[in-house]
């Protein structure tokens, strides 16, 4: 008996769909329009995929889901949780009080229980002073019947978490299970800041998961789907049910990387541009051994400077449903309005009243879609003019992203590249790759479980390479607890960095380790 | 006088990371930390040099060990009021203002808290006119102001007052009780009369970097060229236009030393520049010439935004405008020299101002 896969990555204008078999081979797609409560946009594509797949239900093993839910929380300022924020830290840490600094409309929700407890670490382990433990106490009372999480920060907890987790289990022993707690050791890098902002969103955000996750595993369920159900994440590695629910702020930028991990799969390369062109944007990310190059600068969600791990993305604003305004005097503005996920709807080749980037791809004769007949008034040279406009914005956008002037290998996947020519400035050759229009479910369907650590290492204990090594370890360690297979691990990212006037050589070490789904583990 | 408020504080920033020249720290911590203190205390006077009586005691503030620690372990803002107040009774005199004493990163906006707090003015100079890893390394110090008597404070509410032989002692015991006390500390050090301010610090370097904060700016929003607007202000030059396409690091002996090879975009195909750092930039040449060296300033700005890079946010990839500014005079005096030059770091050059080696370069 075979066993099959789905994949659903949803975009901001579609929801896409996939079914692999146990070799990763395309049964079927789909692409449905995303719904403005995305989960019926879900909900169709699911259907759909399986009926046209005509793959028995009960064959499926494993479904992985890549959504906006919680980003779309964030950015909204809606379905947000009540919340809690302790930082652990007093005498330190007073000078900047949490949320300093992120936007007032979300402080005002965020911000109604704030508090600094004493306690924390110093940069190699030692306690700054003792954990404030009755203050704990005292806060959990407080806070009992008021909110739904609580978003924990302690200094220097990336070295060393003790007091979190001590939190942790007092904040449980008051207020059971009912509340759910972030840690930010488990979330994010070194920078108090950041950390806890993106403790604080995910703290937000953790109800918007858990429903989501319910309602997916209940329409499967109603499809006759008992499918071991996963959730992209943004380093291009799964989370299951349980763990999303803990840390959904990791879900927020899957999409752009799904669509990475597919064109790597889909093409065989390691090492490459990757432009997944959607309706409303194009993103272009960096593949390094198959995953996408992370930043290693602070991000910004919803105005909200973070610090987790995140794809380096750079987002251009020009989709397939990119607006283009046309003045008497024949010039013309590209964007920055898309009509988005109305695209079937408000273009000129399907009919409606909107000149966009599609249309001008159809009128060139570049694209076989629609209508063509309603464009073919358009002036030629007019159209080659905003064309090649549109061809240098997004070409100017890859060269940033190179690392070098060496020409490398761009890959197209997403249901827009029908706008980009097969030759582009600085690149080796362009490859759009069967299936391109499904890249990102595909690279959800397809993704490997990780584990990564982030610690300060004191070099001169072990020398260099013994302290790399141990990392490599940790983080080999890390992945099979979550699940991957022991004999399948590789090392997708290294990083150190030694820190500035301390002794000891003390070094920051960021190491990832990524292998597939071990079989037993799913069973 | 002036009032300085929370856009005069964001200038700053900007300014204080270009002037940093790659070091310095990340001044995003000491900027909240300027904006709360404001939002709790009100704006901050800032006094010209000429407006310090000659009699009155100065007594600079900044923080000392690793910007790592600070954005992990951010000061409860009490650290520099417990060195000031201590070295106030050890002194035995009432202190009239502070100031800074790097001109880099996120010691020029920290004499702000503490100004705030305790009501009192900042003074528009600091004693670098960029930033530099050790103690010593100030204008005072080339007047021979000692940095002693000096109090190092911690968040847990110790305090340390030194009083050492030479300035270059002061670094070392400062630096290992530093470490002891959690990597990040605060000083009050260099306590000096307001002549001695007047003759020995440089003047008006905070306008200067609000200057530079409101052209990077504004060059965003009216879409103008920010690094030619910041090399009118500072008379400077474009050493170097390109990408980031290495980045060598390792630590000794506490500092982060490294060099960034920088690959040639635009006018500079083809060449390669090499940025060789200990905190800050210190040297900037390609294979056939030296282009600039400390104690000149050599930054690093971002090509699109014009906004400074710092050493430990230079990453693969970058791309950015290096831009060399001629130092202060008091750094090309023989002292100055001695104490900041290449040779101080460990390169086997003689010391060459910017505009000389510039100007070489186009005969």
């Amino acid at each position: 008996m075979t066993s099959y896969r789905i994949g659903i990555d949803v975009g901001g204008t579609h929801t896409d769909a996939v079914v692999l078999d146990e070799a990763y081979n395309v049964i079927a797609e789909t692409k449905t329009p995303t719904s403005a409560d995305v989960s019926s946009g879900i909900y169709n594509a699911l259907k759909e995929v399986v009926a046209s797949s005509n793959v028995p239900a009960r064959d499926i093993d494993y479904a992985m889901l890549g959504t906006t839910h919680c980003t779309n929380a964030i950015v909204e300022r809606k379905r947000l949780n009540k919340i809690a924020v302790i930082r652990i830290g007093a005498p330190a840490t007073l000078a900047i009080k949490p949320l300093v600094g992120v936007p007032e409309d979300l402080k005002a929700i965020l911000g109604k229980h704030m508090y600094i407890v004493r306690g924390g670490h110093e940069f190699d382990g030692r306690e700054i002073i003792e954990l404030d433990e009755s203050d704990i106490y005292r806060i959990a009372n407080e806070v009992k019947g008021k909110v739904d999480s609580i978003a924990v920060t302690s200094v220097f907890s990336p070295v060393t978490n003790e007091h979190e987790q001590r939190t942790s289990e007092i904040l449980q022993e008051v207020l059971g299970d009912e509340v759910a707690i972030s840690l930010s050791s488990e979330i994010g890098n070194v920078g108090l800041l950041e950390r806890e902002n993106a403790t604080i969103l995910n703290a937000a955000i953790v109800n918007v998961a858990r429903t989501t996750a319910n309602g997916f595993v209940n329409a499967l369920k109603e499809e006759g789907i008992h499918a071991k159900v996963f959730f992209g994440q943004n380093d291009g590695t799964l989370m299951s049910v349980e763990y999303t629910v803990r840390y959904p702020i990791l879900t927020i930028a899957c999409g752009p990387t799904n669509s990475l991990r597919g064109a790597s799969y889909l093409t065989n390369i390691s090492d490459a541009l990757v432009i997944d062109v959607g309706g409303t944007t194009t993103d272009i990310g960096v593949l390094t051994n198959s995953f996408p190059r992370q930043s290693s600068l602070a991000v910004e969600i919803g105005g909200v400077r973070t610090n987790f791990r995140m794809p380096d993305i750079m987002s251009v604003g020009l989709g397939g449903g990119t607006i283009i305004q046309l003045d008497e005097d024949n010039t013309f503005q590209i964007g920055p309005g898309s009509v988005g996920y109305r695209l079937t709807e408000e273009a000129l080749i399907f009919g409606g009243n909107t000149l966009t980037t599609t249309d001008i791809v159809v009128a060139l004769g570049k694209a076989d879609l629609g209508d063509a007949s309603r464009v073919s008034h358009l002036d030629t040279d007019l159209l080659e003019k905003i064309y090649a406009k549109m061809v240098n914005r997004l070409e100017e956008a890859l060269d940033k992203m190179k690392t070098s002037a060496e020409p490398i290998p761009v890959i197209l996947v997403g249901g827009g590249s029908i706008l980009l020519p097969d030759t582009l400035k600085g690149a080796s050759e362009v490859i759009c790759p069967n299936n391109f229009g499904v890249a990102n479910a595909i690279g959800s369907a397809i993704s490997q479980v990780s584990g990564q650590i982030e610690k300060i290492f004191s070099m001169d204990e072990l020398g260099r390479d013994k302290t790399i090594e141990k990392a490599k370890n940790m983080a080999q360690e890390e992945a099979i607890i979550a699940g991957a297979d022991p004999d399948d691990l590789v090392i997708v990212d290294l990083e150190d960095v030694p820190l500035a006037y301390l002794t000891g050589n003390a070094t920051r070490i960021r190491v990832k380790a990524a292998g597939s789904l071990k079989k037993t583990t799913l069973a | 006088m002036r009032l300085i408020g929370k856009q005069e504080i964001e200038d700053i920033a900007i300014g204080a990371a270009l002037l940093g020249t790659g070091g310095g720290g990340d001044p995003y911590i000491g900027k909240l930390m300027a904006l709360q203190a404001i939002e709790e205390n009100g704006p901050i006077k800032l006094l010209s040099v000429d407006e310090v009586p000659d009699d009155a005691l100065v007594v600079p503030s900044a923080m000392m060990g690793a910007p790592t620690v600070m954005i992990e372990k951010i000061p409860s803002g009490e650290e520099a009021i417990g060195a000031f107040k201590a070295l106030q009774t050890y002194m035995g005199k009432e202190i009239y203002a502070t100031m800074p004493i790097e001109a880099g990163g996120v010691n020029s906006l920290l004499p702000f808290v503490l100004a705030a707090q305790l009501g009192l003015p900042v003074i528009d100079a600091d004693g670098m006119g960029r930033a530099f890893p050790e103690l010593q390394m100030v204008t005072f110090y080339l007047d021979g102001v000692s940095a002693t008597p000096m109090v190092l404070a911690d968040e847990k509410g110790n305090n340390t007052v030194l009083n050492t032989i030479n300035n270059v002692w002061a670094e070392r015991i400062a630096r290992s009780a530093t470490i002891e006390m959690g990597g990040s500390v605060m000083l009050s050090i260099y306590p000096m009369d307001g002549k001695t301010v007047k003759q020995s610090a440089i003047h008006n370097i905070l306008q200067l970097e609000e200057k530079i904060g409101q052209t990077i700016r504004e060059a965003k929003l009216n879409n103008y060229d920010a690094v030619s607007e910041v090399l009118k202000l500072t008379n400077g030059y474009t050493l170097f236009k390109g990408k980031v396409t290495d980045i060598d690091r390792k630590t000794e002996t506490g500092f982060a030393r490294g060099i960034a090879t920088i690959e040639g975009m635009e006018n500079y195909q083809n060449e390669e520049l090499y940025l060789k750092f200990q905190n800050e930039h210190l040297l900037a040449e390609t294979k056939e010439k030296t282009l600039c060296m400390t104690p000149d300033l050599i930054a690093v700005l971002d090509s699109d935004t014009g906004m400074p890079i710092t050493t430990e946010g230079l990453r693969y990839g970058a791309r950015c405008v290096v831009v060399g500014l001629p130092c202060d005079a008091k750094w090309r005096t023989e002292k100055g020299i001695e104490a900041t030059g290449p040779r101080y770091f460990g390169y086997d050059i003689d010391f060459v101002p910017v505009e000389e080696l510039i100007n070489k370069g186009e005969e």
